[in-house]
């Protein structure tokens, strides 16, 4: 085993001396646990700095960085606000040494070499998750950031478990009623205009040109207007969505639905087929990919909208109300909560959304190996 | 087929543009009607006046407070808040559109410049390319158009607020569109064209600039016409809380307090014509630099 110089590692190796001339890190921590977590910042610069870097080098030198950034939060435990500059110094270092890990792992700067497998392309992503949550983690509690500026992650897990059926109630009236509704309505609609529209092209050419202006308004606006015509229930919000993801669906379905190259529309002229066959059986196939870019767009569009939405009056449930009324209330960590239920709703949309288009457009090139 | 016939203005955009603008604005009239005239009729029956239908729809197009206010009475809305008060006056819409605007643009640019920085730091370091581009697609299925109002309040809580505050929010909406169509267009350049900057012995810096920046000058015009798009929702939406007293947002808040639809409709077009200008503007500067840097046209 030989050893090569990496700024990162270096770096880090530097900030630990650092770190070593200003213990404590907290005023709780004594000096028994940061002389434990440099030590293992040290095995693990060691690692890093080894080549080449074999499966279980890599492992051992992230599992060594990991478990000492995790005494390092556990250092802090009763002693929020008082972090001395060793504890940021050694913070950093084992920061350094996790880019330093997922530099490693995405194949140091190497050109030409295959790419990582799925578990390691799903790791890295994971690692950088982790690495904000971390830092926000120890920045918050470390410095003693006020409570209602920005509570830590850890408060925000506490709350979310601990209000599980506020949070329920709120993603049913939400998500389930208005956004579901207002998503599906507005993209069916979007979806059926097109095809009349590529039927009748004047229609089209008057629709086209509309449908990409109106796609630059701040539409979110008309809120307001939808509260006082369909009340303060779900309906309203449902209809903001609806006239949120009716344009991107129409303006993409048209572009899809001129997707189909030309030689395959001249092949259905040779078979005689009519208007409808071609379409159901060429074009839009063809335009599936545009018809689930504009869901994606949609999936993102119809959260904002539906929470957007409940700010302009709403029952005293959904996620829009939550967040305004206990921002209000000064009650950050509830309102953090709403975010990352929002959050995991709109990731799962989006995923969901993008196993179903793998699914219908296998054959698109973009999923070929 | 007509296909090889060449388009013509009139047949092609404006007549029918024209025709469908047109059956907007009829229904735009029926609904105005259809919508008020249940009040309308309320009102009627106990004030114990019968009218015919002809007036009971002239006085649905005449509310002080309509569900659905008619077209002609936005547009003298519009016109009164524009033309018939000063600019620097709070009634003006035009000083209340200033107002969106300034933190629109502030936003904007904060958000080109962070997507370009991002875009650049994922084109040349594979680790961010790996470990950082996943996290922005998801940072934008977070709604976080939806908290922007928290963020205010956070932001008024440490003493910042104004400006910058929503510029915030639209820059988190902005740098989106921008890092995604950047890293795009700095990788747009084929193999080939950089294999032969390899073989002039150009520097990482020189392909930089010799090659990705003009390569991607067209994805970046595309981006940012979304970009400064969404700047302006966010900025919107950022003056939806109770502390913002100027601003499009306001306005619609306002309006919605009181129910004053007319000038919530106001507003609205108001911003849609911000949003109109602001697009117009980029896809121009978008030609003209396609133009002096040589593109063909299409």
């Amino acid at each position: 085993m030989r050893f090569r110089l990496n700024w990162h590692t270096v770096v880090a190796l530097g900030l630990m001396l650092l770190s070593l001339f200003n213990l404590p890190f907290t005023a709780t921590s004594g000096t028994a646990l940061p002389l434990l977590i440099l030590w293992f910042l040290v095995l693990a610069a060691l690692g890093a700095l080894a080549v080449p870097p074999r499966p279980a080098l890599v492992a051992s030198f992230g599992l060594l960085g990991h478990a000492a950034v995790l005494l390092l939060l556990r250092s802090l435990k009763g002693a929020e606000g008082t972090a001395t500059l060793g504890f940021y110094a050694a913070l950093a270092a084992s920061w350094l040494l996790g880019w330093r890990l997922v530099t490693v792992l995405s194949g140091d700067g190497k050109r030409g070499s295959e790419g990582p497998g799925t578990f390691v392309s799903l790791l890295i992503p994971a690692l950088f998750g982790f690495w904000i949550l971390v830092l926000w983690e120890a920045i918050a509690r470390g410095a003693g950031i006020p409570f209602v500026l920005l509570p830590p992650p850890s408060a925000i897990g506490h709350r979310i478990m601990g209000s599980l059926p506020i949070l329920a109630a709120d993603f049913h009236q939400t998500v389930l009623k208005a956004v579901l509704f207002g998503f599906v309505a507005g993209s069916l609609a979007g979806f059926v205009v097109a095809l009349l529209a590529d039927r009748y092209r004047f229609l089209a050419k008057g629709l086209l040109p509309i449908g990409n202006m109106v796609s630059a308004l701040p539409i979110i606006g008309i809120a307001p207007i939808m509260v006082i015509w369909f009340g303060f229930d779900w309906p309203s919000k449902a209809a903001v969505v609806i006239v949120m993801t009716f344009f991107p669906m129409l303006v993409n379905t048209l572009e899809g639905l001129r997707a189909a190259g030309s030689m395959e529309r001249d092949l259905m002229r040779t078979y005689a087929a009519n208007h409808w066959q071609s379409l159901f059986k060429l074009r839009l196939p063809a335009a599936m990919p545009f018809v689930f870019n504009a869901l994606k767009i949609n999936s993102t569009l119809a959260m904002i909208g539906a929470i957007v939405a409940e700010f302009f009056g709403t029952p005293i449930v959904g996620m829009g109300f939550r967040i305004s009324t206990e921002v209000g209330r000064m009650n950050l960590d509830m309102v953090w909560a709403e975010i990352a239920l929002a959050a995991v709703v709109g990731s799962l949309f989006y995923g969901v959304l993008t196993l179903i288009e793998r699914t219908i457009t296998f054959w698109h090139p973009s999923y070929r190996r | 087929m007509n296909k090889l016939r060449e388009p013509s203005l009139l047949f092609d955009r404006i007549f029918p543009v024209g025709v469908i603008v047109a059956l907007l604005v009829i229904g735009w009239y029926a609904a105005t009607f259809f919508l008020n005239a249940p009040y309308q009729r309320d009102l009627n029956a106990r004030q114990g006046v019968s009218v015919t239908t002809s007036e009971l729809v002239g006085q649905t197009m005449r509310q002080q407070k309509p569900t659905m206010p008619a077209p002609h009475q936005v547009a003298s809305a519009l016109w009164k808040a524009t033309l018939g008060v000063p600019v620097t006056s709070k009634r003006s819409l035009v000083y209340h559109a200033w107002v969106t605007l300034s933190s629109t643009l502030l936003g904007f640019l904060f958000g080109t410049v962070l997507g370009v920085l991002i875009a650049v730091g994922i084109t040349h370091i594979p680790a961010l390319d790996r470990s950082f581009l996943p996290w922005i697609i998801t940072s934008q299925t977070i709604p976080m158009l939806a908290v922007a109002p928290m963020i205010i309040v956070i932001l008024a809580a440490v003493n910042i607020t104004g400006l910058i505050p929503k510029a915030l929010i639209s820059t988190y909406l902005s740098f989106f569109p921008v890092a995604v169509g950047m890293v795009k267009g700095l990788r747009s350049p084929e193999a080939m064209h950089l294999d032969l900057m390899h073989s002039y012995d150009a520097s990482t810096w020189q392909a930089f600039w010799k090659l990705r920046v003009p390569a991607s000058v067209p994805f970046f015009f595309t981006s940012i016409k979304v970009a400064v798009a969404a700047s302006l929702v966010g900025a919107i939406v950022g003056e939806l809380p109770t502390g913002a007293v100027a601003g499009i947002g306001s306005k619609l808040l306002a309006g919605s307090y009181y129910s004053q639809t007319i000038d919530i409709w106001a507003a609205l077009i108001a911003g849609s014509v911000v949003a109109m200008l602001l697009v117009a503007l980029v896809d121009v500067a978008g030609r003209v630099t396609a133009r002096v840097m040589g593109a063909r046209p299409t």
